[in-house]
């Protein structure tokens, strides 16, 4: 059977068989649409990629203000068309791992406070010039400098000094940071020559593709960089078109404009997939939408009382009618599977029978005010009503107000003691734990105050040995699912789909969009 | 003088009058705009000493006035300053906006107005039987539709079912003029569904209420045929609000066609207006500001003009 469903792949690689054809017969060999659609894609990739031919991607999110300064950067389309032209010194590798990208290698000193990168030998920029571990020393002074604006300004605080010696660059921390890998892989760190301090926007890296022309906000061409030190870059050219309008972009999927589209809205999303010559592709995300408590003020500084709203809330039936199945249930942590060194926890479930106990052992009597608005995340209004009805069978009185948009982020959340909100998620715990979770942090949106929590998130950062970091990462979660204030009921997947003229897409890679921005040179269109 | 160049010539200062009044208030407007300049920029990571550097090289500390007056000489020169966000050249960031704008609307009125006309003068000549019916049911229901929807339904049937042209309207400057033509096609056809109406009913009002008078009795009376009655003795003396209403809808294919250019995803000044305006900046803002006033004035001073040309009383005056 097996060597069976192998030759109906093949067949359907080859074109002899459309995709869905394809499914039909695996489904009658009993494979599952899932299984089925891996098996494809396996045979996909073995039977190769092909070189040559335009690919075209409709995105959402660009702006006519946007620039190519890679400091700049805030949208998926922006990211798309910095991973054309430029690199990192390293990146996420598709097990969640590192790996090299213009450093080839890295090492750490015993302490986790000097970090030493070794550069490529022999990689240029599409100018012509050589790669220098002062450009890579530039850089990170150009993104970390008093008046810089760039996006990675955060990450880059905790660096103390950055000096190159000879092929190397050597990083000196103020404190131990076992995540130096992670966070260099960043986005807007791309090596720039000079560090791209005369001329920011020149678009000028050692990425596989060549910017040709720039409208910002509307089209980009790149054409393949011929002197490319990688394998990747299988098209000869890549468009990206900016294509904020929902509706318009899966219009342009589906009559051939484009071949890939980014956030496919859940609602209609089963419906597109039906399309014979479109695939919907779903990847499971670190963004989250949230319920948050204040943890020190009543009546919600009763843990008894947050046990029992987390006991009191369905998380299955939102993620089947507020994601419509595009996601995957949250467990009052903010850290999924898609985070690397993650330990999957014992999944807090609905059950009204404890809500109901916990909430007679808080001695809480009364209703609770719940605050909610239109963009605290999509649906956030009546993911309010579904909580307010399960809260319902547990005996709790919800009581959801609606408030305007127009100030939400500044009048209600991380200022109102419950309301509705999203994360985005962020590349490692420690970063998440530190954005939002101790207790000195600007964003510490639950006014969570946990010492034996903020003492292992610093123990943490400096342990370089995985297996230790891992169940201390484990620990602070079940801390947070067990005292916390955030009920977390679900992590929204990215929704991305391609037309039958490409191929190549892994939505395999957890938390990233569009194969963690890498969809256009590594995918290919179809001879 | 003649006294009709007189009355062109007042005609246009009065214009030009209008506009420099419209340029006050434009930047009155953006300056009382809630926010600061300077904030809005740098965002939460702004210090107060940079916050002053960028205020003092904003130039946002000098007096109100003397700000208008450099802005408005450059305005004049064709300077118009730097965008905020990106730096770039205002003029020459628009300029290219500008014509795609132009270049839609133009295609949308060539389209458009001739239809509308023809479609008025056929209903007047029909008038009360189906085929006056039948154009003002189909024309009214299309301007009642929001926009955007006619734009999506065009979407689904003509681009994704039928393929016949593409769904996303981006032109360049590499594309031939076909290839510009096929891929605003799509555009230009909601565009002009939405002015038809409007245009078409003010058409039929007009020669309809000329249709009244004596002399079209007395043409008739001569035995000319219906068609030759419109066309000859009540199509010229329609024709002043015919044009007032032609040149209220091209101001509006010019400046109002934001929801559209969306949509499309057609690279006009639309979209380039809404994206600054949600960054704050300002400098552009204004210059939109300036631009589409000084279409929407023009279009009504050529209105006006016609209707001054068209007009044996206004052209010769007692």
């Amino acid at each position: 059977m097996n060597r069976h469903i192998q030759y109906l792949a093949s067949q359907a690689v080859a074109g002899k068989l459309s995709r869905r054809e394809f499914l039909g017969k695996a489904a009658a060999l009993g494979f599952t649409a899932v299984s089925a659609n891996l098996v494809l894609a396996n045979s996909a990739r073995a039977a190769g990629p092909q070189t040559g031919g335009t690919l075209r991607m409709g995105l959402q999110g660009g702006s006519t203000t946007d620039s190519l300064d890679p400091a700049l950067v805030t949208n998926t389309a922006g990211l798309m068309i910095t991973r054309l032209w430029g690199e990192t010194l390293v990146e996420l590798a598709e097990d969640g791992g590192i790996e090299g990208k213009l450093a080839e290698s890295y090492e750490a000193s015993a302490d986790a406070k000097t970090w030493t990168f070794k550069l490529r030998p022999g990689v240029t920029y599409s100018n012509g010039q050589n790669v220098t571990a002062d450009d890579v020393v530039k850089t990170m002074e150009r993104h970390s400098g008093e008046d810089t604006k760039s996006g990675a300004l955060g990450i880059m605080r905790g660096i103390k000094d950055v000096r190159a010696d000879g092929d190397t660059v050597v990083f000196e921390l103020d404190s131990p940071n076992a995540d130096l890998p992670y966070l260099l892989a960043d986005y807007h760190l791309i090596i720039q020559p000079g560090g791209g301090v005369d001329d920011p926007a020149a678009a000028i890296g050692t990425g596989p593709y060549i910017i040709k022309s720039a409208d910002m906000g509307v089209r980009v061409v790149a054409e393949k960089n011929p002197n490319y030190w990688g394998d990747l870059g299988y098209a000869e050219t890549v468009e990206i078109i900016v294509i904020n309008d929902d509706t318009a972009r899966v219009a342009a999927l589906q009559s051939g404009q484009v071949d890939v589209i980014d956030r496919v809205p859940p609602r209609t999303a089963k419906l597109v997939d039906r399309a014979p010559n479109i695939t919907v592709h779903s990847t499971s995300a670190a963004g989250h939408y949230v319920f948050i408590m204040h943890c020190n003020t009543a009546p919600f500084d009763n843990n008894d009382l947050r046990m029992a709203l987390k006991y009191g809330i369905n998380r299955q039936e939102m993620v089947d009618k507020i994601l419509n199945g595009y996601g995957t249930v949250g467990n009052d942590t903010p850290i999924n599977a898609s985070y690397p060194m993650y330990t999957e926890l014992e999944q807090r479930t609905f059950d009204p029978d404890k809500a109901m106990h916990h909430l007679k052992k808080s001695g809480h009597d009364g209703s609770i005010l719940l605050r909610t608005s239109d963009n605290s995340f999509p649906g956030a209004p009546d993911a309010a009503a579904l909580f307010q009805q399960s809260l319902s069978s547990a005996g709790i009185k919800l009581d959801v107000k609606r408030e305007p948009n127009d100030g939400y982020w500044s009048e209600v959340w991380n200022n109102k003691p419950f309301c509705t909100s999203y994360w985005g998620g962020r590349p490692t715990q420690d970063q998440m734990f530190t954005t939002a979770y101790l207790s000195t942090a600007d964003w510490n949106d639950t006014r969570f105050n946990n010492e034996q929590f903020d003492q292992m998130l610093i123990a943490a950062r400096g342990e370089l040995d995985v297996a230790k970091r891992t169940q201390m990462y484990a620990d602070m979660s079940t801390i947070l699912r067990d005292e916390g204030g955030l009920i977390c009921p679900m992590f929204n997947d990215f929704v991305e789909a391609t037309g039958d003229r490409v191929d190549g897409f892994v939505a395999g890679m957890p938390g990233q969009v569009l194969m963690n921005g890498y969809a256009a040179s590594k995918m290919w269109v179809k001879a | 003088m003649s006294p009709i160049v007189k009355l062109l010539a007042q005609r246009i200062a009065l214009s030009l009058l209008l506009l420099l009044l419209i340029s006050a208030v434009i930047f009155a407007g953006t300056i009382v705009l809630p926010g600061d300049v300077a904030q809005s920029i740098l965002g939460q990571s702004a210090t107060p000493e940079a916050l002053a550097n960028l205020r003092a090289e904003l130039g946002v500390n000098d007096p109100p006035v003397e700000r208008y007056f450099s802005w408005l000489f450059g305005a004049i020169q064709g300077d118009l300053g730097t965008a905020l966000t990106s730096g770039q050249d205002i003029a020459e960031a628009l300029s290219n906006r500008f014509w795609n704008t132009l270049f839609l609307a133009f295609w949308a009125a060539v389209v458009a107005v001739p239809l509308a006309i023809f479609l008025g003068l056929l209903a007047v000549r029909y008038k009360d039987r189906w085929p006056d019916k039948l154009i003002s049911a189909v024309t009214l229901a299309s301007i009642s539709i929001p926009e955007f929807l006619i734009g999506y339904v065009l979407m689904y049937f003509i681009a994704v079912k039928l393929r016949w042209f593409p769904s996303v309207a981006m032109i360049n400057d590499s594309m031939s003029l076909l290839d510009k033509l096929s891929a605003i096609a799509l555009p230009v056809a909601v565009l002009t569904l939405v002015v038809l109406a409007h245009m078409m009913r003010m058409t039929r009002a007009a020669i309809l209420n000329v249709m009244q008078s004596a002399y079209i009795e007395t043409a008739e009376l001569k035995g000319l045929n219906a068609f030759q009655v419109i066309f000859r003795h009540a199509f010229p003396n329609a024709i002043a609000p015919i044009v007032n209403v032609v040149m209220l809808n091209l101001a509006y294919l010019v400046v109002g066609v934001v929801v559209i250019e969306v949509v499309f995803v057609y690279p006009g000044m639309g979209q380039y207006l809404v994206d600054h305006v949600s960054k704050r900046d300002v400098p552009v803002v204004q210059a939109c500001g300036l631009i589409f006033a000084a279409v929407y004035i023009g279009l009504n001073m050529i209105a006006d003009i016609v209707a001054i040309l068209s007009n044996p009383r206004l052209r010769h005056p007692k």
